[in-house]
């Protein structure tokens, strides 16, 4: 298998985008790759896109097919990936595949959803398709409930407290006002958080990420020849990824999502490396809860920890392991489909010493974890500048 | 409005109202709902219609506030993922129950109730909820 890396990116805002269509979000995001990368739009060969819930956000379905006519690239191959809150991952992860089998050289990963075309309620009821539609959303339960069965459970177990979990969207508040492309640029205190209203207890409305419109693109090449074509490129040098049960009942335990433990482990054999190798990493906190849950399932800490890590400031900027510089989901935003792509541009930016404000001196290995549903699809990957 | 379609519905009366899960003799597994393989033994796994028992306890609980599309109404209400008698784990809301009653670790029995009536030509769909004994 041959080695694969990233030699641009692009983005757009995050954000309520009224006067964005979907497509016009795509359109902006992969131009702006394409000048970013260098490569004239003639040399990519093939297109991969991430989006959760066209369909039901705006009716469109067949987004790969769309990528490549607005963006000009028809006849290339172009589809769409879909792992609900992962897709983005996923369909970078297996746009790398395919440059790491041979099968192309060079090709771009479009992640993108649009979510402002209707409301709140019906965006529930879409995002409740990444659970189990028969046996969750059928009775209630949309993402907060699920994930707020999972916070109930590790504050019961752990005893993490409420205000543990509002360090964590504190923390990623303070970063996302450095992040010139993030939803907020607001900062907020743990009393904000605890005082914002519940949407499903213990989680607040400050414990849930956003709804965002949004679309990030990189573009990938096999890495000898990223390496005429880019300055620094970043080369994916593990990548993991794994299922798990659809519904939160077929869990062994409701406190950590396994399959986060189960692609971690294959990205770190992949890349010959162990979590203490991590400098930076982007955790999918949809809630803050999960960005607990995930420094633990990470190996970052022990099972139970993650709280009390947070609320002491080990993974702040200035902490032992900074976690989602970027401002994570919680500020930067969550559109579904376009996460992925924009943790991997977040760890790109730091290894090439590009994230300005955002910057943690001497990062050298980053890590993304991007996370379907309430854990059933779960995608690491591990980062390093191309030697 | 998919949720409302009457074949999903009919297909799943047992399950619903009876609680009509299956059991993997081989590995001695409950599932609800029910599996069309055992994911421990797979093809050699030997899966057949079992009743879940109708009571269990809290494992986990949540007041929702704010509920997806077709629950605004029901506003705040619990959910909770309970662990049956036999170890099976469900997802239902905890209804007619006092709130300082609901609690991981609280007993709880299944009842017969009215879940969703999102579409004025649909069905309107019952099932199964809990409630603290």
């Amino acid at each position: 298998m041959r080695s694969v890396s990233i030699i641009g990116y692009g983005l757009t805002r995050f954000g309520e985008l009224w006067d964005m269509s979907l497509r016009e979000l795509v359109a902006e995001a992969g131009l702006k790759a394409v000048e970013n990368s260098g490569v004239p739009g003639e040399k990519i060969e093939a297109i991969y896109g991430g989006t959760m819930a066209s369909g039901r956000l705006i009716g469109q379905e067949h987004i790969g097919a769309l990528i490549a006519d607005q963006m000009g690239l028809n006849p290339l191959p172009s589809h769409r990936m879909e792992a609900a809150c992962a897709s983005g991952s996923v369909a970078l992860r297996n746009a790398m595949l395919a440059v790491a089998a041979g099968e192309h050289d060079i090709v771009a990963v479009g992640g993108v959803e649009k979510m402002t075309e209707v409301d709140t309620a019906e965006v529930g009821f879409a995002l409740g398709g990444a659970g189990d539609m028969e046996t969750e959303l059928f009775f209630g339960a949309s993402f907060p409930a699920l994930y707020a069965l999972m916070a109930k459970r590790h504050m019961h177990e752990f005893g993490t407290t409420e205000e543990q979990m509002a360090a964590a969207a504190v923390k990623n508040h303070k970063n996302g006002m450095n992040n010139p492309y993030a939803q907020f640029h607001k900062e907020f205190t743990i009393e904000d958080v605890m005082e914002s209203g519940y949407v499903s207890t213990p989680l607040k409305l400050l414990d849930c990420s956003p709804i965002t419109d949004g679309a990030a693109a990189v573009i990938i090449a096999e890495t000898s020849i990223a390496k005429k074509l880019c300055e620094q490129p970043i080369e994916i040098i593990g990548s993991g990824q794994a299922s798990g049960s659809l519904a939160l009942t077929g869990r062994d335990n409701l406190t950590g999502i396994k399959a986060t433990t189960i692609a971690s482990n294959i990205a770190f054999k992949k890349a010959g490396l162990s979590v203490k190798d991590v400098d930076v990493a982007e955790v999918h906190d949809c809630f803050t809860i999960a960005e607990i849950m995930a420094i633990e399932d990470l190996g970052f800490f022990k099972k139970g920890e993650g709280g009390k890590a947070t609320e002491q400031g080990k993974t702040a900027m200035d902490g032992e392991i900074p976690i989602n510089t970027s401002g994570g989901l919680k500020s930067k935003g969550h559109p579904v489909g376009a996460t992925g792509v924009a943790q991997a541009i977040e760890i790109v930016q730091q290894l090439q010493g590009k994230a300005e404000k955002r910057q943690v001196k001497g990062a050298k290995i980053g890590l993304t974890h991007n996370v379907g549903g309430s854990g059933a699809t779960v995608v690491v990957n591990l980062y390093r500048r191309a030697k | 409005m998919v949720d409302a379609s009457i074949p999903i519905h009919w297909r799943k009366f047992d399950e619903r109202y009876r609680l009509n899960g299956n059991f993997c003799e081989n590995c001695s597994t409950p599932y609800f709902p029910a599996r069309p393989i055992c994911p421990k033994c797979r093809r050699k796994g030997k899966l057949v219609e079992r009743q879940m028992p109708f009571t269990g306890k809290i494992h986990s609980f949540t007041k929702v506030l704010v509920g997806p599309k077709g629950f605004d109404f029901e506003t705040p209400y619990h959910l909770a993922i309970i662990e049956l008698d036999n170890k099976a784990k469900i997802l239902a809301q905890i209804v007619d129950s006092d709130a300082e009653k609901v609690k991981i670790g609280a007993k709880v029995k299944k009842v017969f109730r009215k879940i969703a009536d999102n579409d004025a030509e649909g069905v309107i769909a019952y099932g199964y909820k809990f409630k603290v004994v």
